[in-house]
């Protein structure tokens, strides 16, 4: 093995064989996550906050989704923000064409999307590294130069407009405000649980294979292209869930959630956040949020303050916020230890 | 067991195995030696479906593997191991081979339960324990010695259950004192698994010394096959490979 074979396996998400009963503890994390979120509207009134927390949920889910690919199975796409506008225009269309509950309009976006991202993915992930990056752009390129094109359907460039039926269900009434923030809040906490379940399971680890020598993989019997072709589809379901959320969330959808510009941001969120921690794009989003709505009140040059932060985490710390911060522990406490 | 039946493969003109036909009986231990461009180790992607043979056959105890893919074939029974280590360098030792274990049960999809699965623990600590890497279960592949990680490669591909073990150069890039014990390894496996191992290796010492039967490539075709002693007699072999100096020094 090579330095830099080394060095780079020293980059990806470290795997640590987790007993069962730590999906136990996963579990009672994420519902203590979500108690403490939904009760947050109890203690504090500010809409903002909602909002901000509301957007969390959407772009986190795309995030995280994204470093299923990146991170953890070494594929970097470059257009899974299609699947993102697809989850959203989807969604939409559905609510404002057949007036189903909001549930089935849900479930029927999530059968779109996988079908959509299986004939996609089929022809993507045989492609290697830059190849496959540039394809999956070309794809989302596409999506997006449909729904600009195709104005009897989507609206083109004005978006889904006169907004998004939302119908209550069960109960739950997403046109009341915390109703929409505390499901959110629960599609957010049951996505990451679902995701880091991913992470952890046997596929995971195939999938860690994959990303560290996909030929080897295929010699330890690993049908790597069905490997890689289903890790596409279910990032790509967790992606249109966020896609989802945003177009409740602005009763709408809008050609810019389908653009490269979306897919840009994943990547720069898991760039701030660090890819080697489950967390780490959760963190990145909160990260990229805040910083989006300070600096854009602050100055209107918006993409100087960003590019410079990305300057910052990529030739400063040459990692993500989360990965620095677990380094950082590591190290300090294996410090003693070295010491004695 | 394995027997190859008229085995070609060409790469523009250039025949890299050319109507090779060989048998390895069950159990046996065979080397496989050659120049350099010999064609030992495409003869050994052919094998393992690395590549698609133009013609001819590969027989698996009656049946034919040629132009299946390498999952399909580890499937079948024939693990390998490469010239340079091929592992997985951010998963410890112990992870690589309960991960490998994983998919020879067939269950590298499974998305329900957690890593590590119970039915896998067994064969992984088998495997660790012949390959002596039980004391370094928890270091990353990438972090092992050049020694290790060919022990981790073999590793990979015993701890599959394999019928037929194929060693691309267990010994490459190795000191003296390392290609000793690992060719020693690689004898006690074959030894103690009863499996059917073919090695490629360039060390003649080392041919000479352990494997009881040898194959000589030359230009993809085989030169010679037959037991050390007939091979270091074989006048061909001496012409094409050896060399004159090995056969006076091999005389006296």
């Amino acid at each position: 093995m090579t330095e830099l074979q080394a060095e780079r396996a020293a980059m990806v998400p470290r795997s640590q064989a987790r007993p069962q009963r730590w999906r136990y503890l996963d579990v009672s994390i994420a519902l203590a996550a979500f108690l403490v979120l939904a009760m947050l509207p109890m203690f504090i009134g500010s809409k903002a906050l909602l909002d901000f927390v509301i957007r969390c949920s959407a772009f986190g889910l795309f995030a995280t989704s994204l470093n299923l690919l990146v991170g953890f199975t070494g594929m970097v796409s470059f257009g899974h923000g299609m699947f993102f506008g697809l989850g959203a225009y989807s969604f939409g269309l559905i609510m404002q064409r057949t007036g189903v509950p909001v549930p089935v309009a849900f479930v029927a976006t999530l059968v779109i999307t996988t079908i959509v991202a299986a004939v996609i993915g089929a022809i993507c992930v045989r492609l290697k590294e830059i190849y496959f990056a540039f394809v999956t752009l070309a794809f989302q390129m596409l999506i997006h130069s449909t729904i600009l094109s195709w104005v009897s359907l989507t609206g083109g460039d004005q978006g889904l407009r006169g907004g998004i039926p939302r119908p209550a269900f069960f109960g739950i009434d997403l046109t009341n405000h915390v109703h929409l923030y505390i499901t959110s809040c629960a599609l957010l906490v049951t996505g990451l649980l679902l995701m880091r379940q991913i992470a952890q399971s046997p596929f995971g680890y195939t999938l860690r294979m994959i990303r560290d020598n996909a030929n080897r993989a295929s010699f330890v019997g690993i049908d790597v292209w069905r490997a890689k072709l289903t890790i596409f589809v279910l990032a790509a379901l967790f992606a249109s869930t966020g896609g989802v959320i945003m177009a409740l969330f602005v009763s709408g959808a809008y050609p810019e959630f389908a653009y490269w510009t979306i897919s840009g941001e994943g990547i720069f969120i898991n760039m701030l956040g660090g890819v080697t921690t489950f967390l780490g794009p959760m963190v990145g989003t909160v990260l990229l949020l805040i910083l989006n709505d300070t600096v854009t009140r602050m100055t209107e040059y918006y993409g100087i303050v960003l590019g410079i932060v990305i300057l910052f985490f990529a030739i400063g710390l040459r990692k993500g916020l989360m990965d620095f911060a677990v380094e950082w522990y590591a190290q300090r406490r294996s410090g003693p230890a070295e010491r004695g | 067991m394995l027997e190859i039946r008229g085995l070609s493969k060409a790469f523009g003109g250039v025949k890299a195995t050319d109507n090779v036909t060989l048998d390895f009986a069950e159990g046996s231990l065979t080397a496989v030696i050659g120049p350099n461009g010999a064609g030992k180790s495409t003869f050994f992607n052919l094998i393992t479906g690395a590549l698609a043979p133009d013609s001819g056959q590969i027989l698996l105890n009656g049946v034919d593997l040629a132009g299946k893919s390498p999952p399909e074939i580890v499937r079948h029974g024939i693990g390998r191991a490469f010239q340079v280590a091929s592992i997985f360098p951010s998963l410890t030792v112990h992870e690589t081979l309960l991960a490998a274990v994983c998919a020879d049960q067939r269950r590298a999809s499974v998305l329900h339960r957690r890593f590590p699965l119970a039915e896998t623990r067994d064969r992984a600590e088998h495997t660790m324990e012949l390959l002596g890497l039980s004391g370094k279960r928890d270091r990353t592949a990438a972090t092992l010695s050049h020694g290790d990680q060919k022990l981790l490669d073999i590793a990979l591909a015993l701890v599959l259950d394999p019928k037929v073990l194929l060693l691309d150069e267990p010994t490459a890039g190795m000191g003296t004192e390392e290609r000793w014990r690992m060719i020693d390894k690689v004898k006690e496996l074959w030894e103690t698994q009863k499996i059917t191992v073919v090695f490629i290796e360039h060390d003649m010492d080392i041919v000479f010394k352990i494997a009881p039967e040898i194959v000589v490539l030359c230009y993809g075709r085989i030169l010679a096959t037959g037991k050390p002693d007939a091979i270091r007699r074989n006048e061909a072999v001496i012409e094409a490979y050896l060399g004159t100096e090995h056969h006076a020094g091999a005389a006296i």
